[in-house]
């Protein structure tokens, strides 16, 4: 049985018929035609179909997309005005980071939700945040590298005051805050 | 590959009405939370229910609080919103879990109690929540009850929840004594491996001992005769090789694709001297902070 769910994606808001088995992934990708989420292992493993929802990184093929109505999401797509990029997105282009560039919207994702509460993070932290997203052709150090370049240059600063790192990056509230859970 | 079967999905708005969809379906029906374990088993088709029935949308089960002295883990409270409390932080060793279940977007959405359901014998809040005495919130048809971490697990998936139960919520008391723990977790690498091994630990300055064994065996299990050799002997050698010579008889490692068993029960020993000496050390306000990895 079909549910009609209104999701915004990348700021545009959409209304869909799902069935309650739709992966999320498989919505993004086949119906609303956005492509950077990419289909690895299936099973969460990987992170190549990472997606902010609500600015929080998930796993948009362990989402199914009737779980997200009345939600936002991001992908990559959705971080800079069309035509620009991120301060982080063009140190990665700046220093090769990537090579075929399958893990690229995961990584870019999982860097951008860090920055988001985190403007100065150390290696480690970089390390820690993108460990679920795996490469198989750099090795990851170009990775680290590129972003520790764009921290540096005070990229996280400037996409806050340019908005296009508040605009997603601002952590979800804590429980214990009182917040209400990030469904 | 899509999910090829086809289910219902009800977003209940309060737990009777929850319990009541649930119980309209009888057995056929999975309640869903975070969904990282649910939504690959529909993939792979281990489970094939005729429904889902989602907790996301009953209020307060997000919650994460002091209940009294006690620490309250909704049912909807996330990994990482564990990670990140100021409250859970009175309980460090749960953070320590916390801190290497799967990877950071795992984690902002994969539940502790879902965790607990999921009862695979790997799973990372086991041996944590079994020192600490904590007890499982359920409520069902006929009413709530408390039902004790020692007798959650009943083997490898199966839990003492009944067809038609929701777990609620998770309820940690405080440790009557100043203590210290550790959680130890052998992987192949960080981020995203399950556990091939693990060890959690917690000392009390009265010389208690509290050891608890995850991925070794079809459920976590707390190790009663480690603990008994250990009981005020934590810091004497000759009772920790006592303590590591009856891990054989604690546990029953298999061999899988992440570890062969004999690498396992090897593993173990290590985990449990390291750990242990971690935990006597952060006891004594020495020990590397909480989130060290100690392998």
């Amino acid at each position: 049985m079909k549910k009609t769910v209104h999701l915004v994606v990348n700021g545009e808001p959409w209304e869909l018929d799902v069935a309650p088995n739709d992966v999320l992934i498989e919505v993004l990708r086949d119906r609303i035609g956005v492509k950077s989420p990419k289909i690895g292992c299936e099973r969460g493993d990987c992170g190549s179909c990472t997606v902010l929802l609500d600015g929080r990184s998930v796993r948009s093929c362990l989402v199914l997309a009737i779980e997200a109505d009345g939600h936002a999401i991001t992908t990559v797509e959705g971080l800079a005005a069309p035509g620009h990029l991120t301060p982080v997105q063009q140190a990665f282009v700046d220093s090769s980071a990537f090579q075929c560039g399958f893990c690229a919207p995961g990584m870019v994702l999982s860097v951008h939700e860090l920055l988001g509460h985190e403007p100065n993070p150390t290696r480690a932290q970089v390390e820690h945040a993108i460990a679920g997203n795996l490469c198989r052709c750099t090795g990851y150090h170009p990775i680290v590298d590129a972003v520790m370049t764009a921290v540096a240059a005070g990229a996280a600063e400037r996409a806050i005051r340019d908005g296009t790192l508040a605009a997603v990056g601002a952590r979800a509230g804590h429980a214990d805050d009182g917040a209400e859970v990030q469904a | 590959m899509t999910i090829a079967h086809t289910f219902a999905y009800h977003k209940p708005e309060s737990l009777d009405e929850a319990l009541a969809v649930l119980g309209g379906y009888g057995s056929g029906a999975r309640v869903l939370a975070g969904g990282t374990d649910l939504v690959a088993w529909l993939r792979d088709g281990v489970v094939a229910p005729e429904a889902l029935v989602d907790l996301k949308g009953i209020p307060g089960l997000d919650r994460l609080e002091l209940r009294g002295e006690s620490l309250w883990i909704g049912a909807l409270v996330t990994f990482n919103q564990v990670l990140e409390s100021r409250t859970a932080a009175s309980w460090p060793l749960l953070a320590e879990m916390a801190a290497v279940v799967a990877s950071h977007g795992v984690r902002n959405r994969a539940t502790l109690a879902g965790n607990l359901c999921a009862a695979v014998a790997s799973c990372d809040s086991g041996p944590p929540l079994l020192v600490h005495d904590a007890t499982v919130h359920v409520v069902g048809p006929s009413g709530a009850r408390v039902v004790p971490i020692a007798g959650w697990f009943k083997a490898n998936r199966k839990t003492a929840l009944a067809p038609g139960e929701i777990v609620v919520g998770i309820e940690i008391p405080p440790v009557q004594d100043s203590h210290a723990g550790c959680f130890a977790k052998l992987r192949r690498y960080r981020g995203e491996d399950l556990a091939q091994a693990s060890v959690a630990i917690l000392v009390t300055r009265a010389g208690s001992v509290r050891v608890a064994l995850g991925a070794v065996g079809p459920t976590p299990v707390r190790a009663t005769r480690i603990e008994a050799a250990l009981s005020g002997r934590a810091t004497d050698p000759e009772a920790v090789t006592a303590a590591v010579a009856l891990l054989a008889a604690e546990s029953s490692p298999i061999a899988d694709v992440r570890a062969t068993r004999e690498y396992r029960e090897h593993m173990l020993g290590v985990l449990l001297e390291r750990g242990l000496e971690a935990a006597r050390s952060r006891l004594a306000g020495s020990g590397p902070p909480y989130g060290t990895e100690i392998l």
